[in-house]
């Protein structure tokens, strides 16, 4: 288990008109692949791995909801940074 | 037999095929995927199951990799669905944890990726948003293709089976027909289709029983189920008794000696009583099926449709490759008439990739000749094709789908420059070929007149004919009830066409399933319909019933047919006139 510390998350709402449907959930899992540790992504207490297009999928995030981001190491600072902007950016969409 | 009475379900359809046929149930899976087969692998074979299905998703992603590259440019932004289907073959949920289960369970990699599939499915279905629900599909897209390089592109799941089978689907495409070998099967059952839908056709042109429209037979029949297929009466019994077993096969037994008594003298031509002559033709969709028209007696080919070599490929045919093909057919009936029809379909769907952007009404489309005064160059390609087998018989041409006369005019001057091109390039071929369209649009048939200026004959496609008259969707259960060839509206139509004809001075010919109706062929001949093209199974029953006709008689059981307000009518005013030669004791028992 990592350190509390060591814990970030962000929490980010969902724009695009959407959802985060398949193309959404690969751009998302295309960064977290890149991460040295875990990176989840949490819907009403219900959190999945963003490596998985399938497992973001299963959350259901449709336009308007909150999720929140967490990494497990401080050295993935940018893969977070880097969702966030894109769920901020809806995704391009 | 321990099997009880109470067993026994009876299960009523529409008729797709006659005959009858005993089977054990072999059912193709909701997801449109074959049952998938389970067995367990030695601890030895793990690691080469593994490999096998790593294997079989690199083959998947090489594929999809090659769709994106051979996109064209206008369809390149809807590429990104292919990108991410490639993303999710990789995905953990769906491959780390198949090649888990295998790993675990010691079970081969179809049923591991069955397993997961079936796993992730139902967390979407309680999904609120619809949009994101239907994700699910990009998996079940996915899945399929990894299941398909698993079992090979021929699906050989269902070559696996070595017994003979009845198959049980939802629906079945053409394509799917063709991907199975149809040797292994004895009947078709179908939750979905009528009488004129693709599956029916197909089965009735193999002489395979098929009963369509059940509703619900996907989730009543089991695997492995005994069930009779009888398409004669459209019905169909699960888990029959004994007692009901032996009287099916007799029934069988009498059935077949019936088609064989008839079959005896349908190499004889079919004339009438007064001797008048009346062609029997065989349509056929693979080349492979004219050799069934001429054992069957036909007199020649009335329909061949050229579609089947565009479909599942990933570019089009060749000029050679359909010029092989028509040959093929050409070179079994040289003195007997083929009539080639151009291609019928939306090509660029056919050869490509399906992307999302379907067409909302594709029988109201771009298809067939439209289609193909767009698509010139593939249009010309099979032209020079067709005028190239001419050479080698008595080929005509038949345009599908006309609607008006500029149509015409248009795919003749292809036609002309064709031949044109051939003759520049010394190529051997045969010009003078007489050219027909497809009847089957309304506004052809309300300005057949003018239309019948360019051509040499009238093909009626009563399929279609009807279909676009009534504005009824063939395919659609809840509508083939009113879909109705002795509709009044349909043989007024018919009478307009016969008469244009007539007065032109050209041929009219018939290659809709009306034409292989026993209980039309009254109404056609009366008609005066030159040539009558079917199934090749249908033509020894067809040539035998016109023998006993007289075409005198049939004239004026036109005229009061066309007095009948209703289909209820002239179906009643048929079997009173015609009942004693047209009903067949052997189809009812």
């Amino acid at each position: 288990m990592p350190k509390l510390s060591q814990i970030i998350s962000k929490k980010v709402t969902v724009i695009n008109e959407l959802g985060v449907h398949a193309r959404s959930a690969a751009m998302i899992a295309r960064i977290a692949k890149n991460a040295n540790a875990l990176v989840w992504i949490e819907k009403n207490g219900e959190r999945v791995d963003a490596t998985s297009i399938i497992d973001i999928l299963t959350l259901a995030c449709s336009k308007g909801t909150g999720v929140t981001i967490t990494i497990n190491d401080p050295a993935d600072k940018n893969i977070l940074d880097n969702i966030v902007r894109m769920f901020k950016e809806g995704f391009g969409e | 037999m321990q099997q009880k009475e109470s067993n026994e379900i009876i299960l009523t359809g529409i008729s797709g095929a006659p005959g009858i046929c005993i089977g054990k149930a072999y059912l193709v899976d909701k997801e449109g995927v074959d049952v998938v087969a389970k067995y367990h692998l030695k601890e030895s074979g793990i690691k080469k199951e593994v490999n096998r299905f790593k294997s079989a998703v690199q083959k998947a992603q090489k594929e999809l990799t090659r769709i994106i590259k051979e996109t064209p440019e206008e369809f390149k932004p809807h590429a990104y669905i292919i990108e991410t289907h490639i993303a999710l073959l990789k995905d953990k949920m769906l491959y780390g944890r198949t090649i888990d289960i295998i790993e675990k369970e010691g079970v081969n990699a179809e049923w591991a990726l069955k397993k997961v599939v079936s796993n992730v499915k139902p967390m979407f279905e309680s999904m609120s948003n619809s949009y994101l629900r239907d994700r699910s599909e990009d998996i079940t897209h996915v899945s399929d293709r990894i299941m398909k390089s698993l079992t090979g592109v021929e699906r050989i799941n269902i070559g696996e089976i070595n017994k003979k089978v009845i198959l049980v689907a939802v629906d079945l495409s053409p394509a799917e027909t063709i991907q199975i070998q149809l040797e292994r099967i004895k009947g078709f059952i179908t939750d979905r289709g009528g009488m004129a839908s693709h599956t029916s056709i197909i089965a009735r042109t193999l002489n395979i029983p098929a009963v369509m429209g059940l509703e619900r037979a996907t989730s009543i029949i089991r695997h492995d189920d005994i069930v009779i297929v009888d398409g004669t009466t459209g019905t169909v019994i699960v888990n029959p008794s004994e007692q009901t077993l032996i009287k099916t096969e007799k029934r069988k037994a009498r059935y077949e000696a019936y088609r064989s008594a008839i079959a005896r003298k349908s190499h004889l031509p079919a004339d009438t009583i007064d001797n008048f002559h009346l062609k029997i033709m065989g349509n056929i969709e693979l080349p492979e099926e004219v050799v069934s028209v001429f054992s069957y007696g036909g007199d020649g080919i009335g329909l061949y449709r050229t579609e089947f070599q565009y479909m599942r490929r990933l570019s089009f045919p060749t000029e050679e490759q359909l010029y092989e093909r028509y040959k093929d057919v050409v070179d079994v009936m040289p003195d007997k008439p083929v009539n080639i029809r151009t291609l019928d379909i939306n090509g660029d769907k056919a050869v490509q990739y399906a992307f999302d952007e379907e067409e909302a009404n594709p029988a109201l489309g771009l298809r067939a000749i439209r289609y193909c005064l767009k698509k010139t160059d593939v249009f010309k390609t099979q032209l020079r094709a067709i005028l190239r087998s001419a050479q080698h018989g008595d080929v005509r041409i038949i345009f599908p789908m006309i609607s008006n006369v500029e149509e015409v005019i248009e795919a003749k001057k292809l036609l002309g420059d064709a031949a044109e091109s051939l003759y520049k390039e010394g190529i051997p071929f045969r010009a003078d070929i007489p050219v027909g369209i497809m009847v089957e649009v309304p506004s052809a048939v309300i300005t057949a007149d003018v239309i019948a200026q360019e051509v040499d004959f009238f093909s009626v496609g009563t399929n279609d004919l009807i279909q676009y008259v009534m504005a009824i969707d063939r395919d659609n259960r809840h509508l083939a009830h009113l879909y109705h060839p002795m509709h009044p509206a349909v043989i007024r139509t018919l009478k307009t066409i016969c008469e244009v004809s007539h007065q032109a001075g050209i041929s009219t010919y018939m290659c809709g399933e009306m034409a292989g109706d026993p209980s039309s062929l009254p109404i056609l001949i009366g008609l005066g319909i030159n040539e009558l093209s079917m199934n090749p199974q249908s033509i020894p029953v067809i040539k035998s019933i016109v023998r006993t006709l007289k075409a005198e008689d049939t004239k004026g059981f036109l005229d009061e047919v066309l007095k009948q307000h209703t289909a209820t009518q002239i179906i009643k005013l048929t079997q009173e006139s015609y009942g004693s030669i047209l009903s067949d004791t052997l189809y009812s028992e």
